[in-house]
């Protein structure tokens, strides 16, 4: 397998020339496998089970597939490489991102029990859906060929077009959808149009031919263009300003557990995908690009939650405050060192916000009720009197989500920011230490609801099943774990990222320095 | 356990002891007095323990003692690092002295959410003794905000009218400030690869700090505006007497007695201790900064109906004295500084208490609603005059020796300095023996204050240590100058070098 260019005539002659994949190349997807048999299954049982009594038992039908989904990614971390005509590789990096998407999947799974009951949803193809989307997610983070990112980006996505859909009598969750899905094509028209404008400028679809191909020779000002589009529609799924106007209202209309997926498991995948793209192939002129989509989006994202009533509107306001943050770990790059900082900051920021955010969704989807009713900031109003425990975490999160030490939040934004001053990019430092003292205040607001105004009789409290207490659980432990202990991840982070980009140090040439300009 | 190996681990206890005995109320049932009785026992239990540091401390050793440095995080470079000079020891022991009064004297004040209460009470005193032990700055940044929740809900849940706007006056307010702090913290970080302060302020003297010239202006300012913020000083005080007025009085007590002097240690000790140029190079406007503060304060204090806002505002002014001492690098300044910040700690926290005995009783704070309160309750007007005069500054009481040593070394620093500063004194005798004359002498104008009953013994035991601590401070000031001389001389040695730097050119 040592054939240079990869480009696309090459690769019909591999198939031609047909050889069956070996054992351990199955080995490399089995996490995609296990989750593909598992996703069917629901789908076959479903018919057969009584529609009032199916829910529960297809939900755990669904959280074994994740589990042993989960389970079989440490079997795939031992058969480091690359599978199927060099379209997969599993590395450190790739592991490390199947575990995040299965576990992020495992926990919505369990949440969404209570959530399914109470809003009398037919459960049928929801818990299939989460499981396929899964796949997309999982294959992103593996693949190496941008056909097939390609592929799995439309597997996930139209799995959560059609999630996002899935409180059917309600208006707004139609409008979410379908914003979603005309928007969400059209992003992905743009990733794809890149994907050829890339191919054109390099003969090749595969990152490590393109990576070659870039470093060989003069960067042809196609490449720009291409880098620019996939950012475009990456930009999209990550929802980073300015690609961001779809989130408010979709989050808003979606099923609550559903949010806490979509802004945590299509987003980590995006963000791998787009660490692999922007590093491993050295992506040309990405520099400004991150930086202003970067400081856009935390600008946008926390001034825009400031005026939220909706919590489930201002948690989507923040997540693409967040979104912005993690970018600033992406406009680290200087040499292999603060590169390698920059990577694994972003991989660790990735992991404690979906800790933090899906446990916050699962409070907000248990406090909202049938008909997602309770929603809005007033009806919050005296929770940690009402319902002490479940305030405390949601309190817990915010916290996180603020930044504030001993939760996993703080030691995100503080590697990232770390990085960002390592290269010197004090200007966009500057800008995200800012934003995260706006952003302090619209979460104090809940917790100000929440402990210091009186109760409202009218909102429903009810105490949580055991399924949603143990999603939060896993959530809470997780977000407590990387903000007491975050050296373990952290160094699971910066072996993949140091990886990942001496694969791309090693196929081209040194990283240049010209790239990126510094402040 | 003898007291060597003890010492290896006391501060470890110190810190934590509090936050153990949260831990555990949180097992215990919701029957309040169970909870008051732990909390007392808890918070009494840290003091004690508290005491071993100034007992076994080495007085005459400048630097960090009963150190404490394990890895705690390998990436970033994070350790567990503790130790205290005779600077720090002291502020341990205030905050450990303040709270089992705040504890009884929240006895009966708070009737709802007990548990709750006791449990940031005691959340709240560890944050608190984290910072003044922490030596690594990471730790540092940490306890430091860990202080702002407990004390944000402590002024949120239990105060009184426009309690939420307080709240996050004062969150938003102290949240914004310490984010510049920590973007300094992180440069260091980044061109140092410790987090340690003492081998941060070894790089920075070496000069082995890559581009620290030109940051280090940037770097004092992050840190200085977070200080500042807490102080409070002018003008960044607003969110001070908002805080005070609608705390409840435990919330006050340790918010003026410990919580300010986190800003005036931070200076002391980070400002001073790492950016010994640009300290000097600044001092000027800040000594302006805090003599504005110190008459602005005064005149304020001066002309407050409400009692409470008149102690709050009286803290801007004392506060002051601190900030014109800490940078007027002189020997006596900083050594008054020290004090003052303990004497005042003592002082506005027991004046507090005062405030907050007559609220319980009278549901007011307003000045014009009491009047010759000294004939129903004549053993607190006594206390409340001792108080008072130790505050203004009487001889043999705790606030002369601080403000006296301060305004000598500001004298020193600069005559018009001390003379502007000295005027604060008496303005601080003006306000609170006026209002002294206005709550307690002359007839009782209103019929309800006839009936007031006297202090209790649950407020006598509150107030006893407060009063019984000032005279001692006053008599015996040699007990605990003798320990933080020696590590003010440290923090001055830079300025030393500095000096003499500027006479051989």
């Amino acid at each position: 397998m040592s054939l240079l260019a990869h480009s696309l005539p090459a690769l019909f002659a591999q198939a031609q020339a047909f050889t069956p994949p070996s054992g351990s190349e199955y080995m490399r997807i089995l996490p995609e496998l296990v989750l593909s048999v598992f996703g069917m299954i629901v789908m076959f049982v479903d018919p057969l089970l009584d529609e009032n009594r199916s829910q529960k038992s297809l939900g755990t039908i669904a959280l074994i597939g994740a589990l042993a989904a989960l389970a079989s990614t440490f079997f795939t971390a031992q058969y480091p490489g690359s599978a199927f005509w060099n379209m997969v590789r599993v590395d450190g990096f790739s592991v490390f991102f199947h575990f995040l998407v299965i576990a992020i999947a495992a926990v919505v799974i369990l949440s969404s029990y209570e959530y399914m009951a109470v809003q009398r949803i037919r459960a049928g193809e929801y818990y299939g859906l989460i499981l396929f989307g899964t796949v997309g997610m999982c294959l992103m983070s593996s693949a190496v060929e941008l056909v097939l990112i390609f592929i799995a980006l439309e597997i996930s996505s139209i799995s959560t077009y059609v999630l996002a859909g899935f409180r059917r009598h309600e208006a707004s969750s139609s409008e979410s959808s379908l914003k979603y899905f005309l928007l969400g094509s059209f992003a992905t028209a743009f990733f794809l149009y890149g994907v050829a404008l890339m191919f054109g400028a390099t003969g090749s679809t595969n990152i490590d031919a393109i990576s070659h191909a870039l470093h060989s020779g003069n960067v042809p000002v196609l490449a720009y263009v291409a880098v620019a589009l996939m950012f475009v529609g990456l930009g999209f799924k990550v929802a980073s300003a300015p690609f961001h106007v779809w989130t408010p209202d979709v989050y808003e209309g979606a099923p609550a557990p559903i949010v806490g997926l979509m802004s945590t498991g299509p987003k980590a995948a995006a963000f791998a995908v787009l660490l692999r793209v922007m590093f491993e192939i050295n992506a040309p002129g990405r520099f400004w690009l991150i930086w202003v989509s970067a400081a856009l989006s935390m600008t946008l994202g926390n001034l825009g939650a400031l005026v939220q009533d909706n919590v489930k509107r201002l948690l989507a306001y923040s997540s693409i405050a967040h979104a912005g943050y993690l970018l600033i770990g992406f406009a680290v790059l200087r040499d292999f060192g603060t590169s390698t900082l920059g990577v694994s900051a972003a991989m660790f920021y990735t992991a404690a916000y979906a800790a933090t955010n899906v446990g916050a969704f699962a409070v907000v989807s248990h406090f909202a009720n049938a008909g997602e009713k309770y929603v809005t900031l007033e009806d919050y109003a005296g929770l940690g009197r009402r319902s002490p425990m479940l305030a405390a975490t949601l309190a817990f999160f915010l916290m996180s989500l603020i930044g504030i030490p001993i939760t996993g939040g703080f030691f995100a934004k503080f590697y990232v920011l770390s990085a960002a001053l390592k290269a010197d990019l004090v200007g966009l430092t500057i800008i995200g230490v800012l934003n995260s003292a706006v952003g302090a205040y619209y979460y104090l607001r809940i917790i100000v609801m929440m402990y210091m105004r009186e109760p409202r009789g009218e909102v429903p409290v009810t105490s949580a099943p055991p399924a949603t207490a143990l999603a939060i659980a896993v959530c809470v432990l997780a977000t407590l774990y990387l903000g007491v202990f975050p050296g373990r991840v952290l160094d699971l982070a910066t072996q993949s990222a140091s990886q990942l980009l001496r694969s791309a140090t090693t196929i081209g040439a040194t990283l240049p320095s010209s790239t990126g300009p510094a402040q | 356990m003898n007291s060597e190996s003890l010492s290896r681990i006391i501060l470890t206890l110190v810190t934590f002891i509090p936050l153990a005995g949260s831990l555990l109320l949180l097992l215990i049932p919701r029957r309040d007095r169970d909870i008051k009785v732990f909390a007392l026992v808890i918070s009494l239990l840290s003091f004690v323990t508290s005491l071993h540091l100034p007992v076994h401390l080495h007085r005459n050793l400048a630097g960090f003692q009963f150190e404490i440095d394990k890895l705690w995080i390998t990436s970033p470079n994070i350790h567990y690092h503790m130790g205290v000079d005779g600077v720090s020891v002291w502020l341990i022991v205030l905050t450990t002295f303040l709270t089992p009064l705040c504890v009884l004297i929240s006895w009966t004040s708070i009737h709802e959410r007990v548990k709750e209460f006791f449990i940031l009470l005691l959340i709240l005193e560890t944050a608190l003794i984290g910072v003044f032990t922490s030596l690594d700055l990471f730790l540092f940044y940490f306890f430091w905000e860990a202080t702002l929740i407990p004390m944000a809900l402590l002024i949120g849940m239990y105060g009184h009218g426009r309690r939420v706007y307080a709240a996050v006056k004062f969150f938003l307010y102290t949240m914004v400030a310490s984010v510049f702090m920590l973007a300094a913290i992180l440069w260091l970080y980044a061109k140092t690869g410790s987090f340690d302060f003492v081998t941060i302020q070894n790089a920075i003297r070496s000069g082995s700090v890559e581009n620290f010239a030109a940051a280090a202006q940037w770097l004092f300012l992050g840190f200085f505006v977070a200080f500042a913020v807490k102080v409070p000083l002018f003008p960044l005080h607003t969110w001070l007497p908002d805080a005070h007025v609608e705390a409840p009085t435990a919330g006050s007590v340790l918010l003026a007695g410990v919580l300010l002097k986190m800003g005036t240690y931070g200076m002391l000790r980070f400002n001073l201790g790492l950016f010994p140029e640009q300290s000097r190079h600044n001092a000027p406007w800040i000594m302006v900064l805090a003599l504005i503060g110190i008459i602005y304060g005064a005149l304020v204090s001066l002309v407050q109906p409400n009692m409470k806002k008149l102690i709050a505002y009286s803290s801007v002014s004392h506060l002051g004295f601190v900030v014109l001492g800490i940078f007027s690098f002189t020997n006596a300044g900083l050594n008054g500084a020290v004090f003052v910040m303990l004497a005042h700690g003592v002082a506005t926290g027991a004046l507090f208490m005062l405030a907050g005995i007559l609220y319980e009783r009278r549901h007011t704070y307003e000045i014009s609603d009491f009047g010759g309160l000294a004939t129903p309750m004549p053993l607190y007007a006594a206390f409340f005059l001792f108080i008072v005069l130790a505050s203004v500054g009487l001889p043999l009481l705790n606030g002369f020796i601080g403000e006296f040593l301060v305004l000598s070394g500001a004298f020193q620093a600069r005559p018009i300095y001390g003379i502007l500063g000295a005027t604060g004194v008496i303005w601080s005798a003006g306000y609170l023996l006026w209002m002294y004359q206005r709550v307690f002498f002359g007839k009782v104008k209103h019929e309800v204050n006839k009936i007031l009953p006297d202090l209790n013994v649950r407020e006598k035991a509150a107030l006893w240590p407060a009063a019984a601590m000032a005279l001692l401070m006053g008599v015996a000031p040699i007990l605990w100058l003798s320990s933080i001389d020696p590590a003010v001389q440290s923090a001055l040695a830079p300025f030393a070098q500095l000096a003499a730097k500027v006479v051989g050119q």
